[in-house]
């Protein structure tokens, strides 16, 4: 990981506020993060803990007469260049270098949404339209970003469903998504998502809603078409397994703030918060050792946003609290740059004593 | 499709035939021809009037030559108030019927969805507010009202400002009138027909469009790009669809009957108007031809719904 490496989105002190009948609420409060070309980023938590509005607050899919982002909020988008005209993507227009995406006009928005940064849901068996085809689903979104023809847009559509290694693609195509099962929808949803080749991929648990086997195939095909494709992903998870499989990064939210940030390797070797260390000792463990004993869960809830504690927002849950967790908030302090460059960021007066480092893990990404 | 329709037209063969069945039945409970010549009819008035019809028969041969004049669409048979065939009275009255309902239920339908689409678009916003507001107003009002308002200011007091827009009532046959004067009779019901159904047509698309915007596949759309417009009247409307169909095909059947009290009250001489007048005179061939006909409209209908269906909801599959 090199510090000159530019961020494809920087997402600066982003507040997402929500307003309600008992007034404003903060889902994700004062969140900054980067992504970086090629790399995934995993965002792990409990439910509710603004993983779901922090992305779609990029792709600013948030109802818009109830939400709106704090002043100081600012998700920088850089666009790569595409000047090479025979791209598959082939797009229509040139965004400038720098987008800020909490500013910017909805025309803007439009075309870096599924031309740049591309989304998929937790509910592959709703997300797509029932009444009109997968492959007109899929040809939609170049219809809006590139200037194919339409023979070049429905051959574009069959090589995208070959990519996501749907068989029969010519066949398929041209089926409505209640004749697919729940892996092939969310196959269709990730063609959608990459027929445009976009810099930035965000997924939004697209596993949660399908049984392990297919789940072990559709991150296989994220992590694949990553590595063939270059996007970077945002992958939003709270299954601890899956950011192990395929993360570079992690980024630890509670209560809409983050609360630990580091690379995969230091994070599940030593994790510094409390919140990240009781996450990662309730994953079940195989192995004789374990068998019989009780797994370990963090006792409580994930505490209102309409009733947040003055101090830190993970004190009533947390083994090592002490009077000063109760009376002020701990900012989020950069407590190590890692052997490998990464730097890690804590939000705790007292964190978790570093594990010893054995030797460097490697390179990251 | 092809083989769905044929086994469908098929199957309602039988729930025809009952139909058809239990209307005889229950027009012969009260000797007809007693209640038409009245309780002062010689015996021997009442015989001949029974022969010519066939009512002496016994019941089994008279729904065997009804069905067999049905089929060979065979409504020759004479009114007794209006000594016309029966097929002609009916050809003659579901034209002005047709003019007010057809344009009517067109207008209701086409502006409903829009409204319906703006306010859903707008949700939350005045606009919606207002536009619902409207929309309840509109239905809570009484019809006499629309009626009376409408003859008095719309028709009469224009006229005697010079605008001859409206006719207060009455009807000319297309074929004998100049162009013009056909529709300032047909104007002002259809208006009123308009403003009776749109507020409750509106709020119930309204609420279809509604549910369908929070569905998970239009955030989908957003996230691909689309534009609101698209989103709207691309993606949700061919959904919202589904119920509209069921909606309006519903309301098909009554178009030829048209309505009993817009006929009354504009004196348009449609089928509305000629059924009441069937019923108070007690013409029994004329009663019993509309509601045979009637039946047939009504299965055939629901046939061309599900026909509809299948076009609309691919998850409907006709087979």
């Amino acid at each position: 990981m090199t510090a000159d490496r530019k961020a494809i989105l920087s997402v600066q002190n982003l507040t997402t506020c929500f307003r309600t009948d008992r007034g404003v609420v903060r889902a994700v409060d004062d969140v900054s993060f980067e992504v970086f070309p090629g790399e995934v980023l995993g965002i792990v938590g409990e439910s509710g803990c603004g993983k779901t509005v922090t992305s779609k607050s990029v792709m600013r899919l948030l109802p818009e007469r109830t939400s709106f982002f704090a002043p100081g909020s600012r998700m920088l988008f850089r666009p790569a260049s595409r000047s090479a005209p025979d791209t598959p993507g082939n797009a229509k227009d040139t965004l400038p270098r720098e987008v800020d995406l909490a500013s910017c006009d909805d025309a803007t928005m439009r075309r870096v949404r599924g031309a740049r940064i591309a989304m998929i849901f937790q509910e592959p068996m709703t997300s797509l339209n029932p009444v009109f085809t997968v492959g007109w689903q899929i040809e939609e979104a170049l219809k809006y970003h590139t200037n194919l023809s339409h023979e070049q847009r429905r051959a574009r559509v069959i090589e995208m469903l070959k990519l996501v290694e749907i068989p029969n693609a010519e066949r398929r195509a041209g089926e409505y998504p209640h004749q697919l099962s729940g892996g092939m929808r969310q196959r269709v949803m990730i063609a959608i998502a990459l027929c445009c080749e976009p810099e930035l991929l965000i997924a939004d648990e697209p596993t949660t809603a399908l049984d392990v086997t297919i789940q072990a195939q559709i991150l296989q095909l994220i992590e694949g078409l990553r590595r063939r494709l270059g996007t970077a992903v945002m992958l939003i998870t709270h299954n601890l397994g899956v950011v192990a499989q395929v993360c570079d990064r992690v980024m630890v939210m509670y209560a809409g703030r983050v609360v630990e940030q580091g690379g995969v390797h230091e994070i599940f070797r030593s994790p510094r918060h409390p919140y990240t260390a009781a996450l990662l000792s309730s994953i079940p463990k195989a192995g004789k050792r374990e068998a019989g004993r009780r797994l370990p869960i963090i006792p409580g809830i994930v505490p209102s946003l309409f009733d947040l504690p003055k101090g830190c927002r993970f004190q009533d849950r947390c083994a090592y609290r002490q009077d000063r967790c109760v009376n002020s908030e701990p900012t989020l302090d950069t407590i190590e740059s890692g052997p490998t460059g990464e730097t890690r960021l804590v939000r705790c007066h007292f964190p978790v004593a570093a594990v010893s480092t054995p030797r460097s893990a490697g390179s990251a990404t | 499709m092809l083989s769905f329709i044929l086994r469908k037209l098929l199957a309602s063969i039988p729930v025809y035939l009952g139909i058809v069945l239990i209307v005889m039945l229950c027009l012969r409970v009260n000797d007809p021809v007693q209640a038409y010549l009245g309780k002062s009819a010689s015996p021997e008035s009442i015989a001949a009037q029974r022969e010519k019809m066939g009512l002496d028969e016994p019941f089994v041969s008279q729904y065997v030559s009804f069905i067999g004049r049905i089929v060979t669409l065979n409504f020759s048979e004479e009114s007794w108030e209006r000594k016309q065939p029966v097929g002609e009275i009916l050809a003659s009255a579901v034209v002005p019927s047709l003019a007010i309902t057809v344009p009517a239920l067109l207008l209701t339908t086409i502006v409903a969805i829009g409204i319906a689409l703006l306010s859903a678009y707008m949700r939350g916003s005045i606009t919606d507010k207002a536009l619902m507001f409207a929309a309840v107003l509109g239905m809570s009002i009484s019809l006499l009202v629309y009626v009376v308002m409408g003859q008095y200011f719309g028709a009469y007091w224009t006229a005697q400002q010079g605008l001859d827009v409206f006719a207060i009532s009455g009807y000319e046959p297309v074929h004998e009138s100049v162009p013009g004067n056909w529709i300032r009779y047909c104007l002002l019901p259809v208006i009123i027909t308009v403003i009776l159904t749109i507020g409750y047509d509106t709020r119930f698309y309204r609420a279809v469009m509604v549910e369908e915007t929070g569905r998970d596949y239009i955030v989908t759309a957003r996230a691909k790009g689309a534009t609101k417009p698209k989103i709207m009247f691309v993606h949700m409307l061919k959904n919202a669809m589904i119920p509209i169909i069921t909606h309006v095909m519903i309301t098909l059947p009554f178009l030829i009957t048209g309505s009993i009290v817009m006929e009354t009250f504009f004196r348009i001489p449609g089928m509305g108007q000629t059924l009441i007048t069937a019923i108070n005179s007690k013409d029994f061939p004329l009663i019993q031809a509309f509601t045979a006909v009637f039946a047939a409209i009504f299965i055939a209908t629901n046939i061309l719904t599900d026909v509809l269906y299948a076009l609309v909801d691919p998850r409907v599959r006709l087979g």
